[in-house]
């Protein structure tokens, strides 16, 4: 990756808050992979353990075999992929519940495996990864996705989309194919937050099986019902604020799990449209309808 | 050996009968995964622990704890699930709120308990063990054997044998016909939902008793067996939650047995995910009505 040379009020900035700028990108795109899944009207719980197949995927590659970092993240990508499909195949045929719990599963055997694992260093993790991913790799991976997310969302695609989340049957009767797009949203989902896992591993070279648990899943949850579904932007706010108000209020960074539980319960009840309700236009349709 | 083994089995097979049955019934009657349930258990526990450190012996303890837990059960559905039936939300709007609460409760336990194990004062049960057939049982593995026997009978016989439980499969199989004919679905559910906290919290008292380790997040344990359970069953099939149960649980202690006991974990899930390929419906599930 090129290094930009960055002016230097910008660069002491990034130097105090080099984590929490990072967290903030990695979390971003760890909203977007909820995004994808609930945007088709499923709901996963396997981000978190989709992130750690992925950090783990692409640590085990530069440490073992020296891959660089691109490659690495390839594999972060495609490993999670791969859990996703075969997770997603049998149970995406049936009712939402199926995935949701056959997800939660997924997190608790995984953490499971890398903790009897001698390969993946047990239950003290892996540690020692190089640091090679930064601002620019991850604010563009986040930036690529985002586009992409957007182009999806004004197309044909996107509107099939809103159709099944909205009404699942009336969708299927219009003749959308309802498992081969939650098959498609699914493992489209797996790949970022598993590219989000990858990133995280390289920037902050240390990785543990309990960092991939349920509080993690429920908290990524967390971003995207926060911001809602309206656009891709919706759950990158609700990650920002989510990430940067512990940062904030240093006195609830205990109460993390309170937070985040309670914002799901109010979101759901009472604001089921999220924060950011603006609703993206298609691409050649004029934005005047009924709303 | 494997007699001893497959006692013991059937022992921890029970117990996670007796989880997955409320798990199962709540999922039948009111058509909801309620991710709260775990939370029960480890209430349940937690209820009975306190009883009887301040003295109360554990055969009013574990009644105790386990209806207290049903109340609470009772009081947390009103909260979170009823505004959401009310409104005729989703079916996964009403598992990601039970999935927020549970955070919040387990989070909420943790900083008022903390993670340490506790365990129950020593001499709670008689500590002697019998010798039947050459297999050693120990008086807490015949409390939970019998404990489990009564509720399940107990619960068959409603369901089965009343109007009570007519009103209830009504319920399960069409509620709006149900309330046609008649049926109070407003109590009802409240009655479900106090029979199932009743059996989670009577199932963490068993669990805290057997393995003599109580922690707030025993429950969450609990809960990706249950779903293994259930799904093995079929959603909402009682007879399949007692059958899976018991077959999980015997498996488990196969495993721990002849394999090694750290993946014992682990089987809940690899049944979960042969029974979703190989037979998604489950042992008597039925399979048109859930097909999405």
């Amino acid at each position: 990756m090129p290094e930009f040379v960055l002016p230097e009020v910008i660069d002491d900035f990034l130097f105090t808050y080099q984590n929490l700028v990072y967290s903030l990108g990695i979390h971003g795109l760890l909203a977007l992979s909820m995004y994808v899944v609930l945007a088709v009207g499923q709901l996963s719980l396997g981000q978190a353990a989709f992130m750690g197949l992925g950090a783990y995927a692409s640590a085990l590659l530069t440490l073992k075999l020296g891959w660089s970092l691109p490659a690495a993240l390839a594999g972060a990508m495609l490993i999670p992929a791969a859990a996703a499909l075969i997770i997603g195949s049998p149970t995406l045929r049936l009712s939402g519940v199926y995935l949701a719990l056959a997800t939660i599963g997924l997190g608790e055997v995984q953490r499971l495996a890398f903790v009897n694992s001698d390969f993946t260093g047990g239950a003290l993790g892996l540690s020692g990864i190089p640091t090679k991913a930064g601002l620019v790799s991850i604010y563009g991976s986040l930036l690529v996705a985002l586009v992409l997310l957007v182009l999806v969302a004004r197309s044909k695609i996107g509107r099939a989309m809103e159709a099944m989340r909205e009404d699942e049957l009336a969708a299927g009767a219009l003749g959308i194919n309802l498992p081969a797009y939650k098959l498609g949203a699914l493992v489209a989902s797996a790949m970022l937050a598993g590219l989000a896992g990858g990133l995280n591993a390289h920037v902050s070279s240390f990785i543990s099986p309990n960092d991939y648990g349920f509080d993690a899943a429920v908290t990524i949850l967390s971003f995207a019902l926060l911001g809602g579904l309206g656009s891709p932007f919706a759950p990158i706010l609700g990650a920002v604020i989510l990430t940067l108000l512990p940062e904030v209020l240093r006195s609830l960074a205990n109460y993390r799990g309170l937070v985040s539980g309670s914002i799901i319960v109010i979101a759901v009840m009472f604001m089921p449209r999220g924060l950011l309700i603006w609703r993206m236009g298609r691409i050649g349709v004029s934005s005047r309808r009924p709303s | 050996m494997l007699a001893q083994q497959l006692l013991n089995g059937l022992v921890v097979g029970s117990t996670y009968a007796l989880f997955a049955l409320g798990f199962t019934l709540m999922f039948g009657v009111l058509g909801v995964i309620n991710l709260v349930y775990g939370f029960y258990l480890s209430l349940g526990a937690f209820i009975a622990l306190f009883a009887t450190q301040a003295g109360l012996s554990i055969w009013l303890a574990l009644p105790a704890a386990a209806l207290t837990t049903g109340v609470i059960a009772v009081v947390l559905d009103g909260l979170l699930l009823t505004p959401l039936r009310k409104a005729k939300a989703p079916e996964l709007s009403s598992l990601m709120v039970t999935l927020g609460g549970t955070l919040f409760l387990y989070s909420l336990a943790n900083l008022l308990f903390s993670t340490d194990i506790r365990r129950f004062p020593v001499g709670v049960v008689d500590a002697t063990a019998y010798d039947i057939a050459g297999m050693r049982v120990s008086m807490t593995q015949l409390l939970i054997m019998g404990a489990v026997v009564v509720m399940v009978s107990a619960l068959l016989f409603v369901m089965r044998g009343t109007r009570l439980g007519l009103g209830l499969r009504a319920m399960a199989e069409r509620p709006d016909t149900a309330e046609l004919m008649g049926v109070d679905s407003a109590s009802l559910v409240r009655l479900v939902s106090l029979i199932c906290g009743t059996l989670a919290g009577a199932c963490g008292v068993l669990i805290g008793l057997n393995y003599n380790a109580i922690q707030p997040y025993m429950g969450e344990v609990m809960m990706l067996k249950g779903f293994a359970v259930i799904i093995l069953g079929g959603l909402g099939d009682i007879r399949g939650a007692l059958i899976g149960g018991l077959l999980i649980g015997m498996l488990e202690t196969l495993t721990a047995g002849y394999i090694a006991s750290t993946w014992k974990d682990a089987v809940g899930f690899v049944v979960l995910v042969l029974t979703l390929w190989i037979r998604p419906s489950g042992l008597f599930g039925r399979l048109a009505a859930k097909r999405a």
